[in-house]
Protein backbone atom coordinates (compact mmCIF):
# COMPACT_ATOMS: atom_id res chain seq x y z
CA UNK A 1 0.00 0.00 0.00
CA UNK A 2 1.45 3.27 -1.04
CA UNK A 3 1.30 6.12 1.42
CA UNK A 4 0.48 9.50 -0.02
CA UNK A 5 2.99 11.69 1.80
CA UNK A 6 1.53 14.84 0.36
CA UNK A 7 -2.07 14.17 1.37
CA UNK A 8 -2.06 16.91 3.98
CA UNK A 9 -0.28 19.47 1.86
CA UNK A 10 -3.62 20.35 0.27
CA UNK A 11 -5.52 23.02 2.18
CA UNK A 12 -8.77 21.04 1.90
CA UNK A 13 -7.40 18.00 3.76
CA UNK A 14 -5.21 19.99 6.15
CA UNK A 15 -8.17 22.07 7.28
CA UNK A 16 -9.78 19.05 8.95
CA UNK A 17 -6.48 17.76 10.36
CA UNK A 18 -5.61 21.17 11.83
CA UNK A 19 -9.05 21.32 13.44
CA UNK A 20 -8.54 17.92 15.07
CA UNK A 21 -4.97 18.71 16.22
CA UNK A 22 -5.59 22.15 17.72
CA UNK A 23 -7.09 20.97 21.05
CA UNK A 24 -4.26 18.44 21.47
CA UNK A 25 -1.81 21.34 21.54
CA UNK A 26 -3.99 23.96 23.21
CA UNK A 27 -4.90 22.01 26.37
CA UNK A 28 -1.38 20.77 27.19
CA UNK A 29 -0.19 24.35 26.60
CA UNK A 30 -2.67 25.68 29.16
CA UNK A 31 -1.76 22.99 31.71
CA UNK A 32 1.98 23.43 31.27
CA UNK A 33 1.68 27.22 31.54
CA UNK A 34 -0.11 26.77 34.85
CA UNK A 35 2.40 24.21 36.14
CA UNK A 36 5.47 26.11 34.89
CA UNK A 37 4.35 29.41 36.35
CA UNK A 38 3.37 27.77 39.64
CA UNK A 39 6.86 26.33 39.98
CA UNK A 40 8.36 29.64 38.91
CA UNK A 41 6.39 31.80 41.32
CA UNK A 42 5.96 29.56 44.36
CA UNK A 43 8.52 26.75 44.34
CA UNK A 44 11.68 28.30 42.90
CA UNK A 45 13.87 29.93 45.57
CA UNK A 46 14.50 33.65 45.76
CA UNK A 47 17.57 34.70 43.82
CA UNK A 48 20.53 35.76 45.92
CA UNK A 49 21.37 38.81 43.82
CA UNK A 50 18.19 39.77 42.04
CA UNK A 51 15.66 38.86 44.82
CA UNK A 52 12.05 38.33 43.71
CA UNK A 53 12.15 40.45 40.58
CA UNK A 54 14.10 37.82 38.67
CA UNK A 55 10.98 35.67 38.42
CA UNK A 56 9.92 37.45 35.28
CA UNK A 57 12.55 35.47 33.37
CA UNK A 58 10.18 32.52 33.43
CA UNK A 59 8.14 34.40 30.86
CA UNK A 60 10.86 36.60 29.38
CA UNK A 61 13.31 33.89 28.30
CA UNK A 62 10.79 31.51 26.66
CA UNK A 63 9.15 34.43 24.84
CA UNK A 64 12.52 35.64 23.49
CA UNK A 65 13.51 32.15 22.35
CA UNK A 66 10.16 31.65 20.63
CA UNK A 67 10.25 35.03 18.92
CA UNK A 68 13.58 34.17 17.29
CA UNK A 69 12.71 30.57 16.36
CA UNK A 70 9.34 31.55 14.95
CA UNK A 71 10.99 34.01 12.58
CA UNK A 72 13.20 31.26 11.20
CA UNK A 73 10.28 28.81 10.95
CA UNK A 74 8.17 31.48 9.28
CA UNK A 75 10.94 32.25 6.80
CA UNK A 76 11.37 28.52 6.19
CA UNK A 77 7.69 28.04 5.40
CA UNK A 78 7.71 31.15 3.24
CA UNK A 79 10.74 29.85 1.32
CA UNK A 80 9.04 26.48 0.79
CA UNK A 81 6.01 28.29 -0.55
CA UNK A 82 8.16 30.40 -2.85
CA UNK A 83 10.27 27.54 -4.18
CA UNK A 84 7.75 24.69 -4.48
CA UNK A 85 4.69 26.91 -4.94
CA UNK A 86 2.86 25.08 -2.16
CA UNK A 87 0.00 27.28 -1.07
CA UNK A 88 -0.27 25.80 2.39
CA UNK A 89 3.35 26.67 3.32
CA UNK A 90 2.74 30.33 2.51
CA UNK A 91 -0.44 30.23 4.56
CA UNK A 92 1.50 28.76 7.50
CA UNK A 93 4.06 31.58 7.18
CA UNK A 94 1.39 34.24 7.39
CA UNK A 95 -0.33 32.38 10.23
CA UNK A 96 2.87 32.36 12.32
CA UNK A 97 3.84 36.01 11.79
CA UNK A 98 1.41 37.59 14.33
CA UNK A 99 2.37 35.03 16.99
CA UNK A 100 6.05 35.75 16.45
CA UNK A 101 5.43 39.47 16.67
CA UNK A 102 3.45 38.91 19.87
CA UNK A 103 6.31 36.97 21.46
CA UNK A 104 8.81 39.65 20.42
CA UNK A 105 6.57 42.26 22.01
CA UNK A 106 6.13 40.22 25.22
CA UNK A 107 9.88 39.72 25.37
CA UNK A 108 10.51 43.48 25.08
CA UNK A 109 7.76 44.29 27.57
CA UNK A 110 8.90 41.84 30.22
CA UNK A 111 12.50 42.89 29.53
CA UNK A 112 11.54 46.47 30.34
CA UNK A 113 9.80 45.38 33.55
CA UNK A 114 12.89 43.42 34.52
CA UNK A 115 15.29 46.15 33.53
CA UNK A 116 13.74 48.73 35.84
CA UNK A 117 14.64 47.00 39.14
CA UNK A 118 17.89 45.46 37.79
CA UNK A 119 19.49 48.24 35.80
CA UNK A 120 17.40 51.12 37.11
CA UNK A 121 16.00 51.95 33.67
CA UNK A 122 13.03 50.78 31.65
CA UNK A 123 15.06 50.71 28.51
CA UNK A 124 18.77 50.57 27.85
CA UNK A 125 20.33 50.46 24.40
CA UNK A 126 21.96 47.16 24.95
CA UNK A 127 22.64 44.66 22.20
CA UNK A 128 19.97 42.07 22.91
CA UNK A 129 17.19 44.56 23.59
CA UNK A 130 18.01 46.42 20.43
CA UNK A 131 18.16 43.32 18.24
CA UNK A 132 14.87 42.10 19.70
CA UNK A 133 13.35 45.46 18.81
CA UNK A 134 14.69 45.15 15.27
CA UNK A 135 13.24 41.63 15.10
CA UNK A 136 9.86 43.10 16.02
CA UNK A 137 10.31 45.64 13.19
CA UNK A 138 11.05 42.79 10.76
CA UNK A 139 7.87 40.99 11.82
CA UNK A 140 5.85 44.17 11.41
CA UNK A 141 7.34 44.75 7.95
CA UNK A 142 6.36 41.22 6.90
CA UNK A 143 2.81 41.68 8.18
CA UNK A 144 2.51 45.17 6.63
CA UNK A 145 3.72 44.01 3.22
CA UNK A 146 1.33 41.09 3.24
CA UNK A 147 -1.55 43.32 4.30
CA UNK A 148 -0.97 45.90 1.59
CA UNK A 149 -0.98 43.54 -1.40
CA UNK A 150 -4.45 42.58 -2.58
CA UNK A 151 -3.57 39.54 -4.65
CA UNK A 152 -2.80 36.72 -2.18
CA UNK A 153 -0.37 34.95 -4.50
CA UNK A 154 1.73 38.05 -5.01
CA UNK A 155 1.45 38.84 -1.29
CA UNK A 156 2.79 35.38 -0.43
CA UNK A 157 5.70 35.57 -2.82
CA UNK A 158 6.68 39.14 -1.99
CA UNK A 159 6.57 38.58 1.75
CA UNK A 160 8.45 35.30 1.33
CA UNK A 161 11.28 37.11 -0.40
CA UNK A 162 11.27 39.73 2.35
CA UNK A 163 11.38 37.02 5.03
CA UNK A 164 14.34 35.34 3.33
CA UNK A 165 16.24 38.62 2.97
CA UNK A 166 15.38 39.33 6.61
CA UNK A 167 16.66 35.99 7.86
CA UNK A 168 19.95 36.44 5.99
CA UNK A 169 20.21 39.80 7.70
CA UNK A 170 19.33 38.65 11.20
CA UNK A 171 22.83 37.38 12.09
CA UNK A 172 24.45 40.47 10.55
CA UNK A 173 22.15 42.74 12.54
CA UNK A 174 22.69 40.68 15.68
CA UNK A 175 26.48 40.91 15.55
CA UNK A 176 26.45 44.56 14.50
CA UNK A 177 24.40 45.46 17.50
CA UNK A 178 26.55 43.21 19.67
CA UNK A 179 29.76 44.98 18.72
CA UNK A 180 28.05 48.31 18.99
CA UNK A 181 27.24 47.95 22.66
CA UNK A 182 26.72 45.30 25.24
CA UNK A 183 25.38 45.44 28.75
CA UNK A 184 23.08 42.44 28.91
CA UNK A 185 24.01 39.63 31.26
CA UNK A 186 25.35 36.58 29.45
CA UNK A 187 23.38 33.39 28.97
CA UNK A 188 22.94 31.43 32.16
CA UNK A 189 21.96 28.24 30.39
CA UNK A 190 24.98 26.77 28.71
CA UNK A 191 25.57 23.50 26.96
CA UNK A 192 28.11 22.54 29.61
CA UNK A 193 26.11 22.61 32.81
CA UNK A 194 24.32 25.59 34.25
CA UNK A 195 24.49 27.86 37.24
CA UNK A 196 20.74 27.78 37.82
CA UNK A 197 18.76 26.17 40.58
CA UNK A 198 16.88 23.01 39.50
CA UNK A 199 13.41 24.45 40.20
CA UNK A 200 14.23 27.51 38.10
CA UNK A 201 15.29 25.31 35.21
CA UNK A 202 12.17 23.18 35.53
CA UNK A 203 9.94 26.21 35.49
CA UNK A 204 11.69 27.81 32.53
CA UNK A 205 11.64 24.66 30.42
CA UNK A 206 8.01 23.93 31.28
CA UNK A 207 6.98 27.42 30.21
CA UNK A 208 9.14 27.10 27.10
CA UNK A 209 7.35 23.88 26.10
CA UNK A 210 4.03 25.55 26.88
CA UNK A 211 4.95 28.47 24.61
CA UNK A 212 5.85 26.07 21.79
CA UNK A 213 2.55 24.23 22.15
CA UNK A 214 0.68 27.52 22.31
CA UNK A 215 2.41 28.76 19.15
CA UNK A 216 1.53 25.54 17.31
CA UNK A 217 -2.10 25.62 18.50
CA UNK A 218 -2.56 29.26 17.55
CA UNK A 219 -0.77 28.75 14.23
CA UNK A 220 -3.03 25.83 13.35
CA UNK A 221 -6.22 27.60 14.26
CA UNK A 222 -5.14 30.75 12.41
CA UNK A 223 -4.19 28.79 9.31
CA UNK A 224 -7.72 27.33 9.36
CA UNK A 225 -9.17 30.84 9.15
CA UNK A 226 -6.77 31.73 6.36
CA UNK A 227 -7.73 28.59 4.42
CA UNK A 228 -11.42 29.41 4.78
CA UNK A 229 -10.82 33.00 3.68
CA UNK A 230 -8.80 32.08 0.59
CA UNK A 231 -10.81 29.05 -0.47
CA UNK A 232 -14.17 30.69 0.22
CA UNK A 233 -15.35 30.11 -3.35
CA UNK A 234 -14.55 26.42 -3.56
CA UNK A 235 -17.00 23.57 -3.37
CA UNK A 236 -15.45 21.79 -0.39
CA UNK A 237 -15.69 24.89 1.78
CA UNK A 238 -19.35 25.33 0.87
CA UNK A 239 -19.99 21.72 1.90
CA UNK A 240 -18.40 22.08 5.34
CA UNK A 241 -21.01 21.62 8.10
CA UNK A 242 -19.84 24.76 9.95
CA UNK A 243 -20.19 26.85 6.79
CA UNK A 244 -23.51 25.39 5.66
CA UNK A 245 -25.57 26.34 8.67
CA UNK B 1 22.71 44.43 -33.13
CA UNK B 2 21.62 44.28 -29.49
CA UNK B 3 22.46 40.60 -29.28
CA UNK B 4 26.16 41.42 -29.30
CA UNK B 5 25.80 43.79 -26.37
CA UNK B 6 28.29 42.88 -23.64
CA UNK B 7 27.38 42.88 -19.94
CA UNK B 8 29.25 46.11 -19.32
CA UNK B 9 27.77 47.64 -22.45
CA UNK B 10 24.31 46.87 -21.15
CA UNK B 11 25.19 48.18 -17.71
CA UNK B 12 26.51 51.42 -19.21
CA UNK B 13 23.46 51.79 -21.38
CA UNK B 14 21.02 51.48 -18.48
CA UNK B 15 23.04 53.89 -16.32
CA UNK B 16 23.29 56.42 -19.15
CA UNK B 17 19.58 56.22 -19.85
CA UNK B 18 18.57 56.69 -16.21
CA UNK B 19 20.97 59.60 -15.75
CA UNK B 20 19.67 61.23 -18.91
CA UNK B 21 16.08 60.86 -17.76
CA UNK B 22 17.00 62.33 -14.38
CA UNK B 23 18.76 65.29 -16.03
CA UNK B 24 15.54 66.06 -17.86
CA UNK B 25 13.86 66.43 -14.48
CA UNK B 26 16.53 67.87 -12.24
CA UNK B 27 14.07 68.90 -9.51
CA UNK B 28 13.77 65.28 -8.32
CA UNK B 29 17.49 65.00 -7.68
CA UNK B 30 17.63 68.34 -5.91
CA UNK B 31 14.69 67.53 -3.63
CA UNK B 32 16.55 64.63 -2.07
CA UNK B 33 19.63 66.77 -1.52
CA UNK B 34 17.66 69.65 -0.03
CA UNK B 35 15.82 67.24 2.24
CA UNK B 36 19.17 65.92 3.49
CA UNK B 37 20.50 69.39 4.21
CA UNK B 38 17.26 70.38 5.92
CA UNK B 39 17.04 67.36 8.21
CA UNK B 40 20.66 67.82 9.28
CA UNK B 41 20.06 71.53 9.93
CA UNK B 42 17.03 70.77 12.09
CA UNK B 43 19.07 68.91 14.70
CA UNK B 44 20.97 71.88 16.14
CA UNK B 45 17.65 73.73 16.32
CA UNK B 46 16.15 70.85 18.22
CA UNK B 47 18.91 69.99 20.65
CA UNK B 48 20.69 73.32 21.09
CA UNK B 49 23.80 74.91 19.58
CA UNK B 50 26.54 73.78 22.02
CA UNK B 51 29.54 72.89 19.79
CA UNK B 52 30.71 70.08 22.07
CA UNK B 53 27.44 68.23 21.82
CA UNK B 54 27.09 68.90 18.10
CA UNK B 55 30.59 67.58 17.38
CA UNK B 56 29.74 64.44 19.32
CA UNK B 57 26.52 63.69 17.48
CA UNK B 58 27.52 64.89 14.01
CA UNK B 59 28.33 61.45 12.60
CA UNK B 60 25.08 59.92 13.77
CA UNK B 61 22.95 62.84 12.64
CA UNK B 62 24.45 62.88 9.14
CA UNK B 63 24.04 59.13 8.80
CA UNK B 64 20.43 59.07 9.95
CA UNK B 65 19.66 61.95 7.59
CA UNK B 66 21.37 60.10 4.73
CA UNK B 67 19.31 57.01 5.52
CA UNK B 68 16.05 58.99 5.50
CA UNK B 69 16.80 60.88 2.30
CA UNK B 70 17.80 57.72 0.48
CA UNK B 71 14.42 56.24 1.54
CA UNK B 72 12.73 59.30 0.10
CA UNK B 73 13.98 58.65 -3.41
CA UNK B 74 13.49 54.87 -3.39
CA UNK B 75 9.92 54.66 -4.72
CA UNK B 76 11.13 56.49 -7.83
CA UNK B 77 13.65 53.80 -8.72
CA UNK B 78 11.24 51.63 -10.70
CA UNK B 79 7.89 53.43 -10.64
CA UNK B 80 8.26 55.60 -13.77
CA UNK B 81 9.42 52.62 -15.83
CA UNK B 82 6.60 50.57 -14.39
CA UNK B 83 3.94 53.11 -15.33
CA UNK B 84 5.04 53.64 -18.95
CA UNK B 85 5.67 49.95 -19.58
CA UNK B 86 9.45 50.15 -19.99
CA UNK B 87 9.96 47.73 -17.15
CA UNK B 88 7.89 45.09 -18.88
CA UNK B 89 9.99 45.48 -22.02
CA UNK B 90 13.17 45.13 -19.93
CA UNK B 91 11.87 41.84 -18.54
CA UNK B 92 11.00 40.55 -21.98
CA UNK B 93 14.43 41.48 -23.33
CA UNK B 94 16.88 38.60 -23.83
CA UNK B 95 19.52 40.42 -21.76
CA UNK B 96 19.97 39.74 -18.05
CA UNK B 97 17.46 41.54 -15.87
CA UNK B 98 19.91 41.35 -12.97
CA UNK B 99 22.45 43.45 -14.87
CA UNK B 100 19.78 45.97 -15.81
CA UNK B 101 18.68 46.21 -12.18
CA UNK B 102 22.31 46.72 -11.17
CA UNK B 103 22.48 49.54 -13.70
CA UNK B 104 19.40 51.15 -12.22
CA UNK B 105 20.86 50.79 -8.72
CA UNK B 106 24.12 52.45 -9.79
CA UNK B 107 22.22 55.27 -11.46
CA UNK B 108 20.03 55.69 -8.39
CA UNK B 109 23.12 55.91 -6.19
CA UNK B 110 24.76 58.47 -8.48
CA UNK B 111 21.63 60.60 -8.22
CA UNK B 112 20.76 60.19 -4.55
CA UNK B 113 23.85 58.87 -2.74
CA UNK B 114 26.77 60.59 -4.42
CA UNK B 115 25.36 64.12 -3.93
CA UNK B 116 25.06 63.39 -0.21
CA UNK B 117 28.70 62.31 -0.07
CA UNK B 118 29.74 65.51 -1.79
CA UNK B 119 27.69 67.87 0.36
CA UNK B 120 28.54 66.10 3.64
CA UNK B 121 31.79 68.08 4.30
CA UNK B 122 29.87 71.36 4.26
CA UNK B 123 27.40 70.02 6.79
CA UNK B 124 30.29 68.57 8.78
CA UNK B 125 31.71 72.07 9.12
CA UNK B 126 28.36 73.25 10.47
CA UNK B 127 28.77 70.69 13.22
CA UNK B 128 32.36 71.77 13.90
CA UNK B 129 33.87 68.42 12.92
CA UNK B 130 37.62 68.05 12.60
CA UNK B 131 39.12 67.71 9.12
CA UNK B 132 40.08 64.10 9.76
CA UNK B 133 36.57 63.21 10.92
CA UNK B 134 35.13 64.80 7.79
CA UNK B 135 37.38 62.69 5.58
CA UNK B 136 36.35 59.51 7.35
CA UNK B 137 32.70 60.59 7.16
CA UNK B 138 32.98 61.03 3.40
CA UNK B 139 34.74 57.70 2.99
CA UNK B 140 32.14 55.94 5.14
CA UNK B 141 29.30 57.54 3.17
CA UNK B 142 31.01 56.59 -0.06
CA UNK B 143 31.08 52.94 1.04
CA UNK B 144 27.73 52.93 2.82
CA UNK B 145 25.31 54.82 0.58
CA UNK B 146 25.55 52.30 -2.30
CA UNK B 147 24.49 49.61 0.19
CA UNK B 148 21.44 51.71 1.03
CA UNK B 149 20.55 51.92 -2.66
CA UNK B 150 21.03 48.17 -3.07
CA UNK B 151 18.94 47.06 -0.08
CA UNK B 152 16.46 49.75 -1.02
CA UNK B 153 16.13 48.36 -4.55
CA UNK B 154 14.76 45.11 -3.11
CA UNK B 155 12.20 47.03 -1.07
CA UNK B 156 11.29 49.27 -3.99
CA UNK B 157 10.80 46.25 -6.25
CA UNK B 158 8.61 44.45 -3.71
CA UNK B 159 6.34 47.44 -3.15
CA UNK B 160 6.06 48.39 -6.81
CA UNK B 161 2.66 49.83 -7.63
CA UNK B 162 1.20 49.41 -4.15
CA UNK B 163 -0.93 51.92 -2.32
CA UNK B 164 1.15 53.88 0.18
CA UNK B 165 4.29 52.27 -1.25
CA UNK B 166 6.46 55.16 -0.07
CA UNK B 167 5.85 54.62 3.63
CA UNK B 168 5.80 50.85 3.26
CA UNK B 169 9.21 50.75 1.60
CA UNK B 170 10.76 52.63 4.52
CA UNK B 171 9.12 50.21 6.94
CA UNK B 172 10.62 47.24 5.10
CA UNK B 173 14.05 48.65 4.33
CA UNK B 174 15.03 50.71 7.38
CA UNK B 175 15.48 47.75 9.78
CA UNK B 176 17.74 46.05 7.24
CA UNK B 177 19.99 49.11 6.94
CA UNK B 178 20.78 49.26 10.66
CA UNK B 179 24.22 47.56 10.34
CA UNK B 180 25.26 50.22 7.80
CA UNK B 181 24.15 52.96 10.17
CA UNK B 182 26.00 51.39 13.10
CA UNK B 183 29.35 51.06 11.36
CA UNK B 184 29.01 54.24 9.31
CA UNK B 185 28.40 56.36 12.37
CA UNK B 186 30.86 54.19 14.29
CA UNK B 187 33.68 55.07 11.90
CA UNK B 188 33.18 58.78 12.49
CA UNK B 189 32.89 58.29 16.22
CA UNK B 190 36.07 56.20 16.31
CA UNK B 191 38.07 58.95 14.64
CA UNK B 192 36.61 61.65 16.88
CA UNK B 193 37.50 59.48 19.87
CA UNK B 194 41.12 59.21 18.71
CA UNK B 195 40.85 55.62 17.50
CA UNK B 196 41.35 53.97 14.15
CA UNK B 197 38.31 53.79 11.86
CA UNK B 198 39.78 51.00 9.73
CA UNK B 199 37.68 48.18 11.23
CA UNK B 200 34.43 50.06 10.75
CA UNK B 201 35.36 50.98 7.18
CA UNK B 202 36.38 47.40 6.41
CA UNK B 203 33.03 46.12 7.60
CA UNK B 204 31.25 48.73 5.47
CA UNK B 205 33.30 47.53 2.52
CA UNK B 206 32.30 43.95 3.31
CA UNK B 207 28.62 44.94 3.37
CA UNK B 208 29.11 46.67 0.03
CA UNK B 209 30.57 43.55 -1.60
CA UNK B 210 27.97 41.28 -0.03
CA UNK B 211 25.13 43.49 -1.22
CA UNK B 212 26.70 43.88 -4.65
CA UNK B 213 26.67 40.11 -5.14
CA UNK B 214 23.16 39.38 -3.91
CA UNK B 215 20.94 42.44 -4.10
CA UNK B 216 20.67 42.89 -7.92
CA UNK B 217 19.58 39.27 -8.26
CA UNK B 218 17.13 39.43 -5.34
CA UNK B 219 15.72 42.74 -6.59
CA UNK B 220 15.20 41.31 -10.08
CA UNK B 221 13.36 38.33 -8.55
CA UNK B 222 11.26 40.78 -6.56
CA UNK B 223 10.45 42.66 -9.78
CA UNK B 224 9.32 39.44 -11.41
CA UNK B 225 7.03 38.72 -8.45
CA UNK B 226 5.58 42.23 -8.60
CA UNK B 227 5.03 42.23 -12.35
CA UNK B 228 3.30 38.85 -12.68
Amino acid sequence: MAINWFKYSAPSTFYGLAGKLTPWFAWPAAVLFAVGLYIGFFVAPTDAVQSEAYRIIFIHVPASILSMFLYLIMAGYAALGLIFKTRLSSMMASALAPTGALFAFISLWTGALWGKPMWGAWWVWDARLTSELILLFLYLGFIALQASIEDPRRADKASALLAIVGSVNVPIIYYSVQWWNTLHQGSTIKMTGTSMHVAMQQSMFTVLVACWLYAIAVGLSRVRSIILEREANTQWVKELPEVKQ
Amino acid sequence: MTSRLSVFGLLGLVIKRDLLLAMRRRADVLTTLIFFVMVVSLFPLGVGPEPDMLRKMAGGVLWVAALLSSMLSLPRMFSADHIDGTLEQMMLAPQSLTVMVLGKIVAHWMLSGLPLVLIAPVLGLQFDMSAEAIWVLMLALLLGTPVLSMIGAVGAALTLGLRGGGVLVSLLVLPLTIPVLIFGAGAVEAVSGGMDAASNLSLLGAFLLFALVFSPFVASQALRISME
